[in-house]
């Protein structure tokens, strides 16, 4: 069984956790305490990663790291649909792998300031961090906008959801706690709100389901 | 906001997790809007100044304490923490953007349990909370008994649904407690209490100590369960309007699950209690 090693509030770690629930495809889970034991540091995680980070898979012997390179795993080996990593598709590929690369700067900005803001990562300098959140949730949300208009409800065209979506998703959610309100980007609270109504989607904390009367509606809509 | 109650000055208020201390590292925080520093030298001293001045200063519990004023008893002793079986542990601390008495007020609420802790503390449609009994004891802590709730995973170590006892008490205005079934025993529970740091006004770190049986526990799914359940809460308070505690009767309307805080805002308003409250007309 593939063993995630795992820390409830890591945005990233929930990535891969949305991704197995999506594919329903089980996992074993193994706590690492991120805060306030710094485990992800210690000589013992090192030797699993040498970068000291969160998240890292170990797939029967494949031990991989990097939240967005394990998305790229797990899709092209479980998802034989094909819908969350459409590979065989070269301009999908492309433009795949340019928002992976994008939810990684979310990473540096959206999540250092809800580090800084909650766990005492005063190292950071967190007006940089939002602002420069603020700029990439300016892209995406545009970016939204038209693809809206083109009837597109994803970060990238087609009729599924990508993992370019499951990259982007959590912490632009958890924004507001590094202070980053979602308030002037409509566009991305849509998708947001839509993402949170594929089948399979599974919370972490910090983070709540769509209504239920939403749902409801949405039902009775399709 | 400056802090002039004198029964929060002249007490003992946590401002550092040792967890979050490395030996020889200085920690800047602040308590009633004063800055404050805490430091750790090599050999495991801790020191806290203000304005570069030493202030009286103990570490207890994993945690550095401090008081601005001239403490007026000691600091809250616990006697779980002295029970060889049970881990005693910080469950991490966590900087809330709000008032600590909202954060108090929220810890004493069984009522969020389904809908904010959905799956873990409670589930629709079970969402009654049952009358419980609260009372003011004769040392002025605030004690609410008779609380039962049903909770699809009560704890680290729950196999399943238990139906939970809980007792819930308040020794002072920034410090709560709970006492919670254990899932393995019928006679002893489980203990989880908060030191909360009042930051400024609406500003405050939730620093706690978790007093759990170790039976068939780890340290780590401890601090792991701690802090799911906490990490649910955090959105929810850092978005409730004011972000101080109203202390005014009329100006949050209760309901009868809300008995313990209805005590707990008049306890705070007998004391004079005004530090993160927006005060009685």
């Amino acid at each position: 069984m593939i063993k995630l090693y795992d820390y409830e509030l890591s945005g990233n770690c929930y990535k891969l956790r949305l991704l197995m629930s999506f594919l329903g495809l089980e996992h074993e889970a193994e706590p690492i305490d991120f805060y306030p034991g710094n485990q992800h540091k210690s000589p013992e995680f090192r030797q699993i990663n040498p970068l000291g980070q969160l998240p890292v898979i170990d797939d029967e012997g494949l031990v991989l790291r990097d939240a967005q390179a394990i998305l790229v795993y797990l899709a092209s080996k479980y998802d034989t649909s094909e819908n969350w990593y459409p590979s065989s598709d070269p301009a999908i590929l492309g433009q795949v792998s340019q928002w992976l690369a994008f939810a990684d700067g979310i990473t540096t900005t959206a999540s250092a300031a809800r580090l800084h803001d909650a766990m005492f990562y005063t190292q950071i300098d967190v007006d940089v961090a939002r602002a420069g959140a603020n700029k990439l949730f300016r892209i995406l949300d545009e970016h939204l906008y038209f693809a809206e208009l083109d009837g597109q409800d994803w970060i990238c065209p087609g009729d599924h959801p990508t993992i370019a979506d499951i990259a982007c998703f959590p912490y632009i959610m958890l924004s507001e706690e590094g202070g980053v309100s979602r308030m002037d980007y409509p566009a991305i609270r849509r998708w947001t709100d839509r993402f949170k109504r594929i089948p399979g989607f599974v919370v972490m904390s910090g983070v709540f389901p769509a209504g239920p009367a939403v749902e409801k509606e949405a039902e009775r809509a399709a | 906001m400056k802090c002039e109650d004198k029964v929060l000055l002249n007490d003992w208020h946590v401002v550092a997790d040792l967890a979050n201390l490395s030996k020889g590292s200085n920690h800047s925080t602040n308590l009633f809007g004063k800055a404050i520093n805490v430091s750790l030298d090599a050999d495991g001293n801790v020191t806290c100044t203000k304005d570069g001045k030493p202030l009286t200063c103990q570490l207890k519990y994993g945690f550095v304490w401090t008081c601005l004023g001239e403490p007026s008893r000691d600091i809250l002793h616990v006697p779980e923490a002295f029970e060889d079986d049970r881990f005693v542990v910080s469950g991490g601390s966590f900087a809330v953007k709000t008032s600590g008495l909202r954060v108090v007020e929220n810890f004493l609420d069984m009522g969020h349990f389904p809908f904010v802790h959905t799956g873990w503390l409670g589930e629709e449609p079970h969402t009654e909370v049952k009358p419980y009994e609260v009372e003011l004891t004769e040392d002025n802590e605030i004690i609410a008994t008779e609380c039962y709730f049903s909770q699809p995973v009560a704890s680290p170590t729950a196999e399943g649904a238990i139906d939970v006892e809980y007792v819930y008490r308040v020794y002072r205005p920034f410090t709560v407690a709970l006492y919670k079934t254990n899932p393995h025993y019928d006679d002893r529970m489980d203990y989880i209490v908060l030191f909360i740091q009042p930051v400024g006004p609406e500003d405050c770190v939730v620093h706690n100590m978790l007093c759990y049986i170790k039976n068939g526990m780890s340290e780590a799914s401890l601090r792991w369960f701690m802090q799911l359940i906490f990490a649910q809460d955090k959105p929810i308070l850092e978005n409730q309007v004011p972000r101080r505690l109203p202390l005014d009767p009329r100006a949050e309307t209760p309901i009868r699950a809300d008995k313990v805080a209805i005590l707990y805002r008049r306890w705070l308003r007998d004391q004079q209690v005004n530090y993160g409250a927006i005060a009685a007309a």
